[in-house]
């Protein structure tokens, strides 16, 4: 019986075929669980083993319902491993290339093929994602705080600050993320940096309006009404009230705006506003393939595939912050 | 009615000078000046100061940053930008020549992109095979996702230089407009798709729906003459931001296909730090979606009579 139960609780994840290796190995959970909870026998064992072997299950259950979520939590963390410890994953060098290995396609050897100059493309892939990681951080980071503050100001002081800030963020709404970006780029000047810090304003427009929307609705919401009617003060109310409960939309909207950053900066440094050439970036190493479209394919679609790949990552993660926000109100 | 479409001709008004004005101070007020940056962007021949000094009082450089604003608010009321600092051509003149290259560029990618997002749209919605259903609902995340520029890339290498069908570059006939605007349609059509299958499933549970079916109406019935109708109204109210997503794209698509346009007229324009254009660029911006919103507006009534448009403004 306890087999059958077994071949039944992992039915879904079965389904949905190819399911990677951590919800598996978290499979062997509820089958303990599924045991107790069919046999009356084991009904007195239950309170000992019980809440931590249930949450697991849980855990393990609901994450093979979504094997979608867990692949894009593992290329989450595999492009941050890259960022962080990029000689674990290639010997080959970033910036100096072997003259006699110019343009080779991908092989066992050279994963994603090596350029024209005989550097290893993913060796650069990775060595590139610290600087593209760490500048869509700063975007998001610029955009988060910036619009959360303004956001915040709104919703909290009312009255003519919250129209003054809401109609300069209708007017950043009008005007297309990209080319505001662009038109702080005009300003700022190149760099990777700069191009970080021209996407997180183009974004800040978004976090305002959310954390408005959020410190409205609690604002007004009667336990805060207590509160404040009991003597708690103004910052009180905001770090114990206010913040904590915009939290989830924020970071769903935080996880959203981290893939369109990775996509805007891509975009600006494909353009070329980003580092200057000998330094990678997944966009401009699709930039830097341009010029051998029908010699070598791997340079433009294998560096492409990644960013395609981060995004739809973070795109996928966002929607599960999103579903029970969603599922609450 | 007309007392509505002045009302809304006010506020985009009031858009405008406002998109105006935050350029303005993101432009003027930060560091570096069109001057100083011409006259820094020569290395080889260094530039007198005192041609400097003269430069800045002829653009009015010198003056306090509030008497430039007002002088340049009202030049920009006669749609006077400026000159361009690169060629010294009227910024208005210069995005003026390439600006129908990039209408006709963004009108075949959005007729593209509402096409391919309907039809993706419908057809989740009418297949009845699983395996099908779920494949069509997995397409717009991927197409949101995918930059546009690799997307670009990828249509050049293949049906460009592999199959030859296209031309690679240029603006030549409606040939060279094909796989731009596929490049442009692709993410739009993504947004559509995701948005219209959204609205379409909700339409379709409604009991009016429920209603005719029981009649015995077919599901193409039920789908072409009841529901998208209603559904379409939830993507209409997204159409200015979509529209912005074009020219957005359209600045990626016409670098990748090498076409003129006022995309790629503003990479070159952010490149050469050409201020007076690139504010020109981000005021028509605003302007189109101005524009837009207001068009979306009046034609609701249209698709959805029950929309009263004139009542709305006054409620």
């Amino acid at each position: 019986m306890s087999q059958q139960l077994l071949r039944d609780s992992p039915g879904p994840a079965a389904d949905a075929a190819g399911a990677p290796d951590p919800g598996r190995e978290k499979a062997g959970d509820p089958a303990a669980g599924a045991v107790q909870t069919s046999a009356p026998a084991a009904v007195g064992l239950e309170p000992a083993a019980h809440p931590a072997v249930a949450r697991l299950a849980r855990t393990a259950r609901a994450l093979l319902k979504s094997p979608g979520l867990v692949l894009a939590v593992l290329v989450i963390a595999v492009v941050i491993l890259w960022a962080v410890i990029p000689g674990a994953f290639t010997h080959w060098p970033p910036d100096t290339g072997v003259p006699s290995a110019r343009l080779k396609p991908p092989s066992a050897e050279h994963w994603f093929g090596t350029d024209s100059l005989g550097r290893d493309l993913f060796s650069r892939v990775v060595h590139g994602s610290a600087t593209s990681l760490a500048a869509t951080a700063v975007a998001v980071a610029v955009g988060l705080v910036a619009g959360s503050l303004l956001g915040l100001l709104a919703g909290f002081l009312r009255g003519w600050v919250d129209d003054a800030i809401m109609r300069v963020m209708d007017v950043l709404l009008a005007i297309p993320s990209l080319l505001l970006s662009l038109a702080l780029i005009t300003v700022l000047g190149f760099g990777t940096v700069n191009i970080a810090i021209a996407v997180g304003i183009a974004s800040v427009a978004n976090f305002a309006r959310i954390m408005r929307a959020e410190s409205l609705r609690v604002g007004s919401a009667v336990y805060v009404e207590a509160a404040r009617s009991s003597g708690v003060r103004w910052h009180g109310i905001l770090l114990r009230h206010v913040l904590p409960n915009a939290a989830g939309p924020v970071l769903a909207l935080s996880a959203l705006e981290f893939g369109m950053a990775v996509l805007s900066i891509s975009s600006l440094s494909f353009l070329g506003f980003g580092a200057p050439p000998p330094a990678a970036e997944w966009g401009s190493l699709v930039a830097g393939g341009r010029d051998y479209l029908v010699a070598a394919w791997w340079l433009v679609t294998l560096p492409g595939l990644v960013i395609a790949a981060v995004v739809l990552a973070t795109n996928r993660i966002s929607h599960a912050f999103q579903d029970p926000e969603r599922n609450r109100t | 009615m007309i007392r509505y479409v002045g009302r809304r001709l006010l506020q985009g008004a009031f858009v405008l000078w406002a998109a105006y004005t935050v350029s303005f101070l993101i432009l003027y007020l930060l560091p570096g000046d069109a001057v100083s940056i011409m006259a820094s962007g020569d290395e080889q021949n260094a530039v007198d100061p005192a041609l400097v000094a003269k430069l800045r009082s002829e653009y009015g450089l010198d003056r306090p940053l509030h008497e430039q604003y007002v002088i340049a608010l009202f030049k920009a009321l006669q749609l006077d930008f400026g000159v361009s600092i690169k060629n010294g051509v009227a910024a208005t003149q210069a995005v003026g020549e390439v600006l129908p290259e990039t209408i006709k560029l963004a009108a075949a990618g959005f007729a593209l992109a509402v096409l391919l997002g309907s039809a993706l749209a419908i057809a989740a919605s009418f297949s009845r095979n699983r395996w099908v259903r779920q494949l069509v609902a997995a397409l717009p995340p991927l197409g949101i996702a995918v930059p546009t520029f690799w997307i670009g890339l990828l249509l050049l290498q293949f049906f460009s230089f592999r199959l030859r069908l296209f031309p690679a570059l240029g603006n030549d006939g409606a040939q060279s407009l094909v796989l731009p605007a596929l490049t442009l349609a692709i993410p739009t059509s993504a947004v559509i798709a995701q948005l219209l299958t959204r609205s379409l499933h909700q339409t379709l549970g409604e009991p009016y729906i429920e209603q005719i079916r029981a009649k015995g109406a077919s599901d193409a019935l039920i789908h072409f003459g009841h529901a998208l109708r209603n559904a379409a109204i939830p993507t209409l109210t997204m159409l200015g931001i979509l529209v912005g997503n074009l020219l957005a794209g359209a600045v990626v698509s016409e670098t990748v296909f090498s076409r003129t346009g006022i995309g790629r007229l503003t990479v070159t324009a952010v490149n050469s730090r050409d201020i007076p254009v690139v504010q020109t660029l981000v005021v028509l911006a605003a302007a189109i979606f101005v524009i837009t919103s207001l068009v979306v507006d009046l034609i609701y009534p249209l698709v959805d009579p029950r929309i009263n448009t004139a009542a709305r403004a006054t409620a």
